[in-house]
């Protein structure tokens, strides 16, 4: 049997749905033993293959090469999952919409009076005005609320696509 | 004189009510659950977030079931694909409007509009996101005013106008520009009619007014007895 080559990717999020995922404990033994995770945060694969079969997006897009990288995972993936509330409605980092990012940055590093004023830009891409979920984009196949979702939520979505159910029922919600 | 009791059909099922009582009513009486939000028992109903639209035989508009008496041998459907798709777009709309962030919102969990969605099985919003810039209401010593939560449903002006009696709240301007006021539009704080007790906080829905303090997930509401309180008062007037 064709193992399911699976990749998660991080955006702008703050992690904790691949912590949720990591939370499905000793059940991830029975996932790895279906699945090859072929590029993630959590394995060392330095370029997002080709012929993904699923991936897992945490976070919203929040610069051009997050947006870069999204496309590309949808131009290699068969399905695509919005992983988290930030992927799926931009969340905590879309609250700067509401000022922008200028004013954003300028609010945190300059106006909060820290130690060393500066606005961090070494290395770092530009951030875009808005922060925007990832449906903005790109198809999505399945969104998946929560704020974190529930690592049994996460591991039901997963099990159901290994299983090939095709209307997946999950229980969560945003915020979760 | 009594009041004539009529028959209707919802949903296929043959029921009756009293001549003066709204399809909603009915269709709760029956167990019939019909989606409603500006809705609240014991407050006037007024109609305004159009959650509970319902389809009447013979007639090609929808009618909100929280303010449509009910008529003999009427037919009423209350769940429809038509019916679904405009609810959810309501749900999403509202979402889209303010800026509402369940995640690190003090009603996260507790929250009538968080449940709808859910209920309707709204797991992404199809409308941009209008991400006001709208201000926090935090000058009242006890409670706090958030309009980025606020979906304009008014259970706080009623509540307030008709149960408390001090009409402390209002509605300033029209359509996407309309913002609840304290009095004529000044700090909450500083409002001269608020007896400060509390009934908009727990009959609001969403976390738009909450209690100092909570942090995220932390209001949980209870919904005053306001049937019970509108008919102890009418006992006493006669
Ligand atoms: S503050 Fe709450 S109760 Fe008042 S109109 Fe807004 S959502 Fe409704
Ligand atoms: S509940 Fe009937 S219109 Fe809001």
């Amino acid at each position: 049997m064709n193992r399911l080559r699976l990749a998660t990717l991080w955006l702008d999020g703050c992690s904790g749905c691949h912590m949720s995922l990591l939370d499905t404990d000793e059940r991830l033994l029975d996932l790895a033993a279906q699945v090859d995770i072929v590029y993630s945060p959590l394995v060392d694969a330095k370029d997002f293959p080709e012929q993904v079969d699923v991936v897992c997006i945490e976070g919203a897009v929040a610069t051009d090469a997050d947006e870069a990288r999204l496309r590309l995972a949808r131009r290699r993936s068969r399905l695509l999952i919005a992983m988290g509330d930030c992927a799926v409605t931009g969340n905590v980092p879309a609250m700067r919409n509401i000022m922008g990012a200028e004013a954003m940055l300028r609010a945190v590093y300059l106006e909060s009076r820290p130690l060393k004023p500066q606005i961090p830009a070494d290395g770092l891409p530009h951030l875009n005005e808005q922060a925007l979920p990832l449906h903005h984009f790109v198809p999505i196949d399945l969104f998946i609320p929560g704020c974190p979702p529930a690592a049994d939520t996460l591991f039901a979505a997963l099990g159901g696509l290994l299983a090939g159910i095709a209307d997946l029922r999950l229980d969560t919600r945003f915020g979760a | 004189m009594t009041t004539p009791i009529l028959t209707l059909t919802i949903d296929g099922r043959p029921v009756s009510g009293l001549a003066t009582e709204t399809v909603l009513q009915v269709a709760g009486e029956n167990g019939i659950a019909i989606p409603t939000l500006c809705f609240l028992d014991g407050l006037s109903a007024t109609g305004a977030c159009r959650l509970c639209m319902v389809e009447i035989e013979g007639s090609a508009k929808l009618h909100p079931a929280c303010v449509t008496p009910i008529q003999e041998g009427m037919v009423v459907t209350t769940q429809s694909e038509r019916l679904r798709s405009y609810r959810r777009a309501i749900v999403q709309l509202l979402f889209a409007e303010r800026n509402h962030v369940c995640a690190v919102c003090v009603s996260n969990g507790h929250c009538e509009l968080q449940d709808l969605a859910r209920e309707l099985g709204i797991d992404h919003i199809d409308f941009p996101g209008r991400y006001p810039a709208l201000a926090v209401d935090a000058s009242h010593s006890r409670f706090v005013l958030d309009h980025n939560r606020c979906v304009l449903c008014t259970r706080c002006v009623r509540v307030c106008a008709e149960i408390e009696g001090a009409h402390t709240w209002d509605v300033k301007n029209r359509g996407i520009r309309s913002q609840i006021v304290a009095d004529l539009d000044t700090p909450w704080g500083t409002s001269t009619t608020c007896t400060g007790c509390g009934k908009c906080v727990h009959v609001c829905p969403t976390g738009a007014l909450s209690e100092k303090g909570r942090s995220v997930a932390e209001m949980q509401k209870k919904r005053p007895a306001l049937p019970y309180l509108v008919a102890n008062r009418a006992e006493e007037r006669r």
